[in-house]
């Protein structure tokens, strides 16, 4: 049985991070060379980490499924990242910083992970301008800054509508300089497909060839996961479409506890849906919303109007008249449910009705179009494209969608799973967001934990292992993992049924949204537990899989992935269906307030869930960690 | 509406390639141009065909990995635009459209119309990154950026390393996508110890891999998905110039050997 040692330390919470980093074990430069380190992903997390360990000099092997690191879904970030700079000198701080992020998700993270997540946001902007990221400016010369959601301070970092793909440069080309230095060695289109674990530990993984379908064996000192989110569960999302979770899964079919794993978010500003071939949903900065209003018509019978000519008396600006405090500004759970609520109400714009308007008519009588498009240019373009609709004129139509994961795999402080050796990095951990992650802190802590975190908390577990002792390829471990894959490969390519991969995944994605969306109740979610091991099953039977394995196979690659996610996807009910309380992005309408805000219940839930695998046969395990907090009181959220 | 595609089908970079023709089933022209292979696919799985291998990722026109040229032209018929953000509404019922991968001699074809473009990051290696260590970085707001070059280094660093500027040129000449980082870094008074250094030993890399020479005709320009300007290429050149009137070499021992 997995035990959950959560390993923060002791003492202040504003010392606990350099007190612990005083307090590690520490490996010395000439023994680094001795020690391999396997990472896995490149998005900001695995690059930053990879590149980090690389110049520290630990031996560091880098697997990326894409063709180069630098495609990882990080690159498609878009608003910007958080840092506590105070440089708008609006009276922002790491603590201010810190108990926002912690009150944005809803009290349900760590508190001395959080903080420390605050602490070194600073760092990171130094970090990046020394790279070269071109941040935007102010004519002075020096950074400028904009204001994102949950936030009344202006601390976001951003370089235009691009700041994902900027960050990742900056990284991949730390990265870059690490595989000319020889420190790195970098695997592309190499797919991990499970992990091997030795005795306990985390000791190497199974790697597919993309290209020649050749599938080998790795060793190592430690496993870094830094494979980001599972969005792609729901099939539409605004994820990149190769977005998948099983880097994560299979660890935790192989002990990893996964955390929290019905936490998920919604994003407020997305482009609707607009037909049935939809392969993605296309995501509209959250930093719109310091600019744009929202509304919706008071009265259904607008809805389908011209909404140039709704005059202001009949528009309802929901967000403003419900939150006042933070308006627009609200945070992401609440805006995205907020829409719900109104398209519910049959007040939703658009063909389909699920929409609501963002409309830039008052900032652009206010500041001018220059100024708006200097702003937003990108994103504006964006939109008229997919839609034919220019935003200029009439307002934008959004509608949320799904857009990132809180939950992954567990982690203690040192961002280490129960598995000793395993660590996990980015989107694909537990760690910091609670319940609900405010908007630019996920660039934030990708960077964090893998540019400062993990390089100083590996030595920790690295001290404790002899390098010269490590497992080889040969070990009955590997031999079975790399079994496990080509039996799960051989199984799938056997099957020859009648529906497609993308079928199954559609069909899947349609339960999940439906029954464990933005919002959930017991009924649906007995239901959906109902439905996805039937799909499952019909998966087993009828998937038609062409092609063969020795060779580039994208419905192979495919097939695998949504293996996956139909069984993520019963996990994530069942951790639904448990947390009998509302929080964040996760609302059981059994549980709200008369008003409709949710009712967080911290007597009974003030805890991570943590689920072990126990078998094809057995239902998981539910572990608790308690969520102590010593400096801060949790409270009712109010944005109003 | 339903168009008829000519589609490169290739098993893999040793088996010759070949055009194929489809008729597609019924299409909206709302949808975007992967979507409709999206729909192609599944109708060719269903009929027990091979689905036609095609790269993408993203779908929003920022990861630099979808890389068709659509009738002739890389990315397709729009300016300013990745493949991916190419919509039916383009086209019209009935059209016959041409899909092929980028075609140029670095970029081998792995399978239909993808291509191996690992090239662009062995150059990213040879010097497309500033030397400084992760906490070593002195505070941010210390080194203050005029605007006007931030903004021309962000125009730079825009590119998104699709290589359809070395699909789109007769001499397969990456100088679009060099000129890019090298301007991007060279630009910010952070990149200026390496400036030099870093544009040598990237064109010496340009050239090992077997990319052609530019002659500036700006075919580059015109379909790259971020309209990168040609003027980097003009500045770059300077930047080269510089460096060998100032006998600056590469670093040693930074270059990256090219697989067979
Ligand atoms: C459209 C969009 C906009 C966003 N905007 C913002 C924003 O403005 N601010 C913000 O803070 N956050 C934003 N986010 C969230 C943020 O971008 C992500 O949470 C973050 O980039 C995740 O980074 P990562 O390094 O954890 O993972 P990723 O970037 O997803 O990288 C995953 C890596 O793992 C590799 N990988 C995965 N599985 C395997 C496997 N089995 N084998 C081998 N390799 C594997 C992949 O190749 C890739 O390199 C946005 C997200 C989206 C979808
Ligand atoms: S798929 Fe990412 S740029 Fe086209």
């Amino acid at each position: 049985m997995a035990t959950l040692q959560a390993h923060i330390p002791a003492g202040p919470l504003a010392q606990k991070w350099t007190r612990h980093k005083f307090e590690s074990r520490l490996v010395s430069p000439a023994n680094r060379r001795k020690y391999e380190v396997i990472v896995v992903g490149a998005g900001l997390a695995g690059a930053s980490a990879a590149a980090t360990l690389g110049e520290l000099g630990y031996r560091v092997k880098n697997f990326v499924y894409h063709d180069t690191p630098r495609r990882a879904h990080s690159i498609a970030a878009q608003g910007g990242i958080n840092a506590a700079k105070n440089y708008q000198n609006d009276n922002d701080s790491v603590y201010r910083l810190f108990y926002d992020t912690l009150k944005g998700g809803d009290f349900r993270s760590r508190e001395a992970n959080v903080y420390r997540l605050a602490e070194v946001s600073v760092n990171i902007i130094d970090q990046c301008v020394a790279q070269g990221v071109p941040f935007a400016r102010e004519y002075g010369g020096l950074l400028d800054n904009r204001s994102f959601g949950g936030a009344q301070v202006s601390r976001t970092f951003y370089a235009r509508g691009q700041t994902g793909q900027q960050l990742l440069l900056g990284a991949y080309s730390a990265l870059c300089k690490e595989i000319a230095a020889g420190s790195v060695q970098s695997f592309t289109h190499s797919e991990m497909l499970d992990l091997v674990v030795v005795d306990g530990h985390a000791r190497g993984i199974i790697v597919r060839n993309l290209i020649t379908g050749e599938i080998t064996r790795h060793n190592a000192d430690a496993v870094v996961l830094a494979t980001g989110g599972y969005g792609n569960v729901f099939n539409l999302s605004t994820y990149a479409r190769h977005s998948n979770a099983t880097a994560i899964w299979r660890a935790y079919k192989r002990g990893a506890c996964f955390a929290n794993p019905c936490f998920t978010q919604i994003h407020p500003t997305c482009i609707p849906v607009s037909g049935d071939y939809q392969s993605k949903l296309t995501l509209m900065s959250e930093s719109l919303r310091n600019d744009g209003r929202i509304w919706v018509p008071k009265r259904r019978e607008d809805c389908r109007k011209d909404p140039n000519s709704i005059p202001e008396a009949d528009r309802d600006y929901y967000l403003e008249r419900m939150y006042p405090a933070y308006g627009n500004l609200a945070p992401r759970d609440i805006a995205s449910r907020a829409a719900k609520r109104v398209c519910d109400e049959g007040r939703g714009v658009g063909e389909s009705g699920l929409g609501v308007y963002l409309d830039f008519s008052d900032a652009i009588r206010r500041v001018g179009v220059d100024k708006i498009r200097e702003r937003y240019g990108n994103l504006f373009d964006i939109y008229k494209e997919i839609t034919g609709e220019d935003a200029y004129r009439v307002p934008m139509r959004i509608y949320p969608a799904v857009h990132y994961t809180m939950g992954g795999l567990w982690v203690d402080y040192n961002l280490m799973s129960n598995l000793p050796g395993l660590f996990v990095l980015g989107e694909a951990n537990f760690s910091d967001h609670g319940a609900n992650r405010l908007g630019a802190s996920a660039l934030m802590q990708g960077l964090a934990d893998g540019y400062f975190i993990l390089p100083a908390t590996i030595a920790t577990y690295l001290a404790t292992v002899n390098p010269t002792a490590r497992p080889s390829t040969d070990h009955p471990a590997f031999r079975e993992a790399e079994e496990h894959v080509r039996g799960l490969i051989r199984r799938l390519l056997s099957i020859r049924g009648r529906r497609t991969v993308q079928s199954f995944h559609k069909e899947l994605g349609k339960i999940l949204w439906e029954y464990c969306g933005m919002s959930r109740h017991e009924a649906g979610l007995k239901k959906a537990l109902q439905l996805i091991p039937a799909l499952r099953e019909e998966f087993w039977q009828n998937l038609n899989l062409p092609g063969t394995d020795s060779e580039l196979n994208q419905s192979l690659e495919k097939a695998g992935r949504v293996a996956d996610f139909l069984e993520l996807a019963e996990l994530m009910c069942r951790d639904a269906l448990e947390r009998r309380e509302s929080c964040g992005g996760h609302f059981r309408e059994e549980f709200q307030y008369p008003d409709g805000e949710a009712r967080r219940d911290d007597e009974h839930f003030a805890h991570v869930a943590a689920w072990e695998y126990q078998g094809p046969d057995k239902p998981p395990v539910r572990h608790v960690e308690p969520l102590v907090y010593e400096e801060v009181k949790m409270v009712a959220r109010s944005y109003k | 509406m339903k168009v008829k595609l000519k589609v490169w089908r290739q098993k893999n970079a040793a088996t010759p390639g070949r055009f194929e023709t489809y008729d597609t089933p019924e299409l909206n022209p709302n949808m975007s141009f992967l979507e409709m292979l999206d729909v192609v696919n599944e109708d060719l799985t269903t009929r027990g065909l091979e689905p036609i291998a095609f790269d993408h990722d993203c779908r929003e026109g920022i990861c630099g990995t979808c890389s068709l040229v659509i009738n002739g032209k890389p990315h397709g018929p729009h300016r300013g635009v990745a493949t991916c953000q190419t919509y039916l509404r383009s086209f019209r019922d009935g059209d016959t459209i041409l899909v092929e991968p980028f075609r140029a001699r670095p970029f081998p074809v792995i399978k239909d119309l993808i291509v191996n473009r690992k090239a662009l990051d062995r150059i990213m290696q040879a010097g497309g990154f500033i030397s400084v260590r992760t906490g070593s970085a002195p505070e941010a707001n210390s080194l203050p950026v005029p605007k006007e070059a931030a903004d021309l280094a962000m125009d730079a660093a825009a590119c998104i390393g699709c290589g359809a500027c070395v699909a789109a040129c007769k001499n397969a000449s990456a100088m679009l996508f060099v000129a890019a980082k090298v301007s991007h870094l060279g630009l910010l008074p952070q990149g200026q110890p390496e400036r030099y250094r870093r544009v040598v030993a990237m064109v010496e890399q340009m050239d090992r891999e077997g990319f052609g020479a530019c002659t500036v005709t700006g075919s580059c320009e015109a379909v790259c998905p971020k309209s990168i300007s040609l003027d980097f290429i003009a500045r770059m050149n300077r930047d080269y110039a510089v460096a060998l009137f100032k006998g600056v070499g590469a670093r040693p021992g930074r270059a990256a050997a090219v697989p067979a």
